[in-house]
C-alpha cells in the first residue's frame, strides 16, 4: 500500500505504476458530466486553486445537510468514467490535475493525456459507496451547487486513506488493456480446445 | 379501506417499504456466503483480495446503517404472484406509493429520468418505473420478488443470435458456452465484477431477456434440475474464473460468483442466448403475505 498526500507533484505521480494500491489523503474534488463540459467550454478561473495538484473524483454523491448548514456524505461511490473521455485530457492539462478517480477505466485519449500531463487514473471499488463515504472526513466546500444540483456540483471532500488502485499510469500503461488482452487470449485457448 | 390479502392498504404499503429497505441495505445470505467463499480463495495481499475485503466491509456498513449498499439503487423490479381475486390496479397503486416513500427515506436514490427531456422524477415514479410484473397464480398467498438492478451491470448484459460465426458458436450447448464466455470477456470488470450471470436460452428477444432476469431470483447455491443446464452453469463459473479478470477487472480468480440458466422453446428460425449480468451488489429479496402475516426472506 502506498500512501499519497494531496495536493501532489508531477514527480510523485510519475513514480506510480499500473497495479499500485494507493491510499489517498487530502482534498479531492468531485466532477461529472455537467462539470466537465463546463470546464472545457467555459474555462472558469475560480476553480483553478481548488484543482491544482489534486485529483478529480467521478462521483455524484448523495449528500445530507445538517441543521447547522454543514454537509454530510450519505453515499459516495465512483461513477462510470468513460463518459468524460472527450473532456478528460484537456481538463487535466488546463487545470494541472494530477489524477482522476472513477470506475471502468478510460480510453486512448485520456491515456495519452496522462502521459503528457503527468497524471494517473485511480480505480475505486464500484459499489462501495459506504466504505468510500466513510473515508471522507470533512466537506470543506461546494461550488455550482445551485446551478448544477447535488450530484453534478463540484464538491470538495477531505479524505483520509481513500482506497484506490492505479489502473492507468503516466507511462502509457493501462491495466485494463493488459487484462483485457490476456483474458481474450485465455478465452481463445478455451474455445479452441472445445 | 380495501382489505388486500388480510392486510389493510396502509399495512401492505409499509410492508413494501420494509421490503425495499431490506433489499437496498442488506445483501442476501447466499450472496454474502459466496463472496466470502471466494474471498478465502484469493491470495492475501493481492489487489483481488483487497477489493473483496472492501466489498465485505461495505456490505457490513450498509447493513448496520440501513443505507444503500450501492448508491445506484438501479431499476426497481417487482415480480408479483398473487391469488385469484386480488385487484392488480390496487396493488400497483400501493407499490408506487411505497416506492415514493422509500425514496424519501433514502433507501432509494431518485433514479428515474425522462430520456428526451432529462427531467428527473424525484419519487422514482415514472413511465414504466418501478417495473411491476403481475401474475395470478393458484396459491392462496401473495409472493413478491424485488430486485434492484444496477445500471453499470445492466449495460454489459447482451444477447446473441446463434449461430455466431466469429466465435464458431453453433446451435447447441457448446455454442451457448462459447457466447456466454465471450460475454464475460467483453464485460471485463465494468459490471462491477465479481458478478452473476442469468442466462435465458430460446424464446423471442423479449422473452429471452425476461427469462434471463428471472434467474436472478434463484439462490446462488441451488442446483439446476436440468442436468445439461447444471453442467453449463458449472462449466461457465469454472472457466470464467480462469480468465484472470477478477474483482473490478483488477485481475484475480474471482470473476463470476455463479451462473443460473434456464430455457424455453424457440421457433425454428431463431436461437437466442440472452445474458443478464448482475454485479456483486446483488440486491434481491422476497416477501410473502398469507392470512395477514408478512414474511421476508
Ligand atoms: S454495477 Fe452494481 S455495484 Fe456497480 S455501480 Fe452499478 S449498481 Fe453499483
Amino acid at each position: 500500500m502506498i500512501k499519497l498526500a494531496l495536493p501532489t507533484t508531477e514527480d510523485e505521480i510519475r513514480k506510480l505504476k499500473v497495479g499500485d494500491e494507493v491510499l489517498l489523503s487530502g482534498v479531492i474534488v468531485t466532477a461529472r458530466d455537467t462539470a466537465h463540459k463546463y470546464m472545457v467550454e467555459k474555462r472558469p478561473d475560480d476553480i483553478r486553486d481548488m484543482l491544482n495538484g489534486t485529483v478529480i473524483y467521478h462521483c455524484g454523491p448523495v449528500m445530507k445537510q445538517d441543521d447547522d448548514g454543514s454537509w454530510e456524505v450519505v453515499a459516495a461511490g465512483p461513477t462510470t468514467s468513460i463518459r468524460e473521455e472527450i473532456y478528460q485530457a484537456d481538463v487535466m492539462e488546463e487545470y494541472k490535475v494530477r489524477g482522476v478517480i472513477g470506475k471502468g477505466g478510460m480510453g486512448p485519449k485520456t491515456l495519452a493525456g496522462l502521459k503528457k500531463t503527468g497524471a494517473v487514473y485511480f480505480h475505486a471499488i464500484g459499489g462501495a459507496s459506504q466504505v468510500l463515504a466513510q473515508a471522507v472526513v470533512r466537506v470543506p466546500g461546494v461550488l455550482k451547487l445551485e446551478e448544477f444540483g447535488v450530484p453534478e456540483a463540484f464538491w470538495s471532500f477531505e479524505v483520509k486513506d481513500f482506497p484506490v488502485v492505479v489502473t492507468m499510469d503516466s507511462h502509457g500503461e493501462s491495466l485494463h488493456d493488459v487484462i483485457g488482452a490476456a483474458s481474450e487470449e485465455k478465452m481463445k485457448e478455451i474455445l479452441g480446445s472445445m | 379501506m380495501e382489505n388486500l390479502i388480510g392486510l389493510d392498504e396502509e399495512k401492505l404499503k409499509s410492508s413494501f417499504i420494509e421490503l425495499v429497505r431490506r433489499t437496498s441495505s442488506v445483501l442476501p445470505d447466499d450472496v454474502v456466503a459466496k463472496i466470502k467463499e471466494y474471498q478465502a480463495k484469493e491470495k492475501v495481499g493481492t489487489r483481488a483480495a483487497s477489493a473483496l475485503d472492501t466489498i465485505m466491509e461495505n456490505i457490513k456498513l450498509a447493513e448496520d446503517g440501513s443505507r444503500p449498499i450501492c448508491q445506484d439503487t438501479g431499476t426497481v423490479i417487482f415480480d408479483i404472484y398473487h391469488p385469484l381475486g386480488l385487484r392488480q390496479s390496487a396493488l400497483e397503486t400501493i407499490i408506487r406509493s411505497a416506492v415514493a416513500d422509500a425514496t424519501a427515506n433514502h433507501y432509494l436514490r431518485p433514479n428515474v429520468v425522462d430520456p428526451l427531456t432529462g427531467m428527473s422524477k424525484f419519487d422514482n415514479n415514472g413511465v414504466g418505473h418501478p417495473a411491476i410484473y403481475l401474475k395470478q397464480w393458484d396459491e392462496d398467498y401473495l409472493k413478491v420478488a424485488l430486485v434492484l438492478k444496477g445500471g453499470g451491470c445492466e449495460n454489459v448484459g447482451t444477447q446473441y443470435s446463434l449461430p455466431n460465426t466469429g466465435l464458431k458458436a453453433g446451435r447447441d450447448l457448446d455454442g451457448i458456452k462459447k457466447v456466454c464466455l465471450d460475454a464475460v470477456v467483453k464485460a471485463q470488470g465494468r459490471g462491477c465484477a465479481p458478478g452473476v450471470l442469468g442466462i435465458g436460452i430460446g424464446g423471442d428477444r423479449a422473452q429471452g431477456y425476461t427469462l434471463s432476469k428471472k434467474q436472478l431470483h434463484r439462490k446462488l447455491d441451488d442446483k439446476n434440475e436440468n442436468p445439461d443446464l447444471a453442467e453449463l452453469e458449472e462449466w461457465l463459473v469454472e472457466k470464467a474464473n480462469t480468465l484472470g479478470i477478477g474483482p473490478m477487472g483488477f485481475g484475480g480468480g474471482t470473476t463470476l460468483l455463479a451462473v443460473k440458466a434456464a430455457l424455453m422453446d424457440r421457433i425454428p428460425a431463431s436461437y437466442y442466448v440472452s445474458v443478464t449480468y448482475m454485479c456483486w451488489a446483488y440486491r434481491r429479496r422476497f416477501m410473502t403475505v398469507k392470512n395477514g402475516n408478512v414474511e421476508f426472506d
